[in-house]
């Protein structure tokens, strides 16, 4: 198959400016800066059906078009690079190998977007990415493609690399423009989207590394071309699968979107590690709800996972093997949820830590059968949380209950978890 | 009081910020590698430097995982406690590192050589369960291997 964003990639190390440059590397911005018009490298990306590889999932080019071209001051791009959602470390494995994807796809969006100024937001632990953006930044400049007048073309770009701290909640992005300004990351209200007043009060995009890495593919080969590399007619594009879990080969892949849950796990996968049992996995994420053996051939894209009870999320699958309790399973996502909550609102704030302990008796086998009640009641009104945080969290709970009722119900009747816990380090 | 080099480092990255508290995270990690943590004196200077209160910089420095606000020891374990490390065996080896290193997950052992943390997800969920040492990730790693990484740091000191 066609790899894009793998494509360039050279064994357990960074790929160079010169060997990104022999492949073909920075001629879509060569060419959009000398044949097109901004206008076209934001039709182009319209026409591609690239959709946001955040989580959110939504259409990139329509993003870029809510941003009004008229307004006074400056306009931001800033990559998304807070990739701190459990289960998902695509945008790792991208940068660590090739950062020039994302800085020749941030400058044609910046192009496109008429932005000057760019930042890219990387969490902690992303060390040698941040090294490796850096470096990469650093070298584009030299080469002419990056900073003042690029190409000669008249377009400048800044783009700067700002390095996180550690809290879940700054990728999400009204909380990431407060972080960025050095304000306490709690979300801001919406609207205004940040497409009209977002960094410093200035219309602003916010789009995932992985998104911003496909625009130079999208732009060298034409929308067409890019959207017929899904493996169905309706999916755009390829997708970073990170894989972790009871699998045989945990690693991230280039796939087709709208590959199935079974090709990914049976196929470069290998699938189960010995021993193991698929049971269950979370599609997307933490915030998504579980995909049992009855989704195994559910096409792993936006639509065709949404309506299959989930969300594609991250493409961060997380597969559980027959010796995993799934109540341990959710009880661990929401301790995770309950400690990133910024605190800002109350039914994230108070409600979460409720579910937790709720969670927590039944796990401990003392566990009521209103209990259940309770679960399903807080699934329901976490919906009315400040910002998505807690309708995410929310999203393992209801598959737990919609999907693993009974083994629920069984830790409730025998006063214990079923389950031994699966301490099963392989290595 | 930091080194007047320090100091001018940091006015600089706050002068090339577009408003200076934009350099907020940056000033603290520098604070925080120079003192060891936030102290109460490095979060004062930070306010100094970026024109804040020191209540401000409270504000911020309380919000971040990786900003600390009391004292650590010189080697910071973060061990990855999120789903994909707990499959794994992230409890079992969270265990192992209290065991070995004789403190509970939150603590500092005696001759400030390590504290241990658990922390969420570190983004190396393929090769669970992970452990972050100052700036390096290591995983899979067994129980075996983690006792081995802390013999090897306590050898040669901190990093």
């Amino acid at each position: 198959m066609e790899l894009v964003l793998f494509r360039h990639n050279r064994p357990g190390r960074m790929t160079s400016f010169d060997e990104y440059r022999a492949d073909g590397g920075f001629n879509a911005l060569t060419r959009a800066l000398g044949e097109l018009s901004p206008n076209d490298v934001q039709q182009a990306v319209i026409d591609s059906g690239l959709r946001g590889r955040g989580g959110a999932g939504f259409p990139t080019g329509r993003k870029w078009s809510f941003v009004p071209r008229d307004l006074p001051g400056p306009r931001y791009l800033i990559c998304n690079s807070d990739e701190m959602e459990p289960g998902t470390y695509k945008d790792r494995v991208l940068l660590e190998h090739n950062p020039w994807l994302l800085i020749e796809g941030m400058t044609l969006a910046c192009y496109a977007l008429g932005v000057n100024h760019a930042f890219i937001f990387i969490r902690r632990g992303y060390e040698q990415a941040a090294v490796n953006l850096r470096q990469g930044i650093a070298e584009a400049r030299r080469a002419g493609l990056l900073g003042e007048n690029i190409l000669k073309s008249g377009f400048s770009l800044e783009l700067d690399v700002h390095q996180s701290a550690g809290r879940y909640i700054c990728g999400e992005e009204t909380a990431l423009i407060n972080a960025l300004e050095g304000i306490r990351a709690n979300p801001r209200a919406k609207p205004p989207f940040p497409a009209i007043k977002g960094l410093w009060g200035q219309p602003t995009v916010v789009n995932n590394v992985e998104t911003l890495s496909n625009v130079p593919a999208i732009i060298a080969n034409g929308p067409a071309w890019w959207q017929g590399l899904a493996a169905t007619p309706e999916a755009a594009g390829t997708k970073l699968f990170c894989i972790s879990g009871h699998v045989a080969n945990p690693e991230c892949f280039e796939l087709p979107l709208g590959t199935t849950l079974g090709e990914i796990i049976d196929g470069p996968c290998g699938g189960m590690r010995p021993g193991s049992r698929f049971k269950a996995c979370i599609p997307g994420g933490a915030s998504t709800p579980f995909f049992t053996h009855e989704h195994w051939d559910v096409a792993m894209d936006f639509d065709p996972v949404a309506k299959a009870g989930s969300r594609l999320g991250t493409g961060g699958i997380i597969v559980f093997d027959q010796s995993t309790c799934m109540v341990a399973v959710t009880l661990n996502l929401i301790r995770f949820f309950a400690r990133e909550s910024c605190g800002w609102c109350t039914p994230c704030r108070e409600g979460l830590p409720f579910v937790r302990h709720i969670l927590e008796k039944i796990e401990n086998g003392s566990g009521e059968a209103g209990d259940i009640d309770i679960l399903r009641e807080h699934v329901h009104k976490l919906n009315y949380a400040f910002c998505a945080l807690a309708p995410g969290a929310m999203g393992p709970l209801e598959g737990l209950l919609r999907l693993f009722e009974d083994e629920v119900r069984e830790h409730i009747a025998k006063g214990a978890c079923p389950f031994t816990t699966p301490n099963l380090c392989q290595n | 009081m930091i080194p007047e080099s320090l100091r001018q480092e940091l006015q600089r990255r706050v002068a090339g910020a577009v408003t200076p508290r934009e350099a907020a995270v940056d000033v603290m990690k520098e604070l925080q590698r120079h003192y060891g943590w936030l102290s109460d004196e490095a979060a004062e200077e930070a306010a100094g430097l970026l024109g804040l209160s020191p209540l401000q910089v409270e504000e911020l420095a309380t919000f971040y995982e990786m900003i600390y606000r009391r004292p650590v020891g010189r080697n910071v374990i973060h061990a990855c406690d999120s789903i994909s490390c707990w499959a794994m065996g992230g409890e079992t080896l969270l265990r192992h590192l209290e065991q070995q290193l004789g403190i509970e997950a939150g603590g500092t052992t005696r001759d400030g050589a390590f504290t241990l943390l658990p922390c969420p997800c570190l983004g190396n969920c393929g090769n669970g369960p992970t452990i972050m040492i100052g700036d390096r990730l290591f995983g899979p790693v067994s129980p075996e291997q983690a006792g081995i990484l802390i013999h090897e740091l306590q050898r040669h000191g901190a990093d």
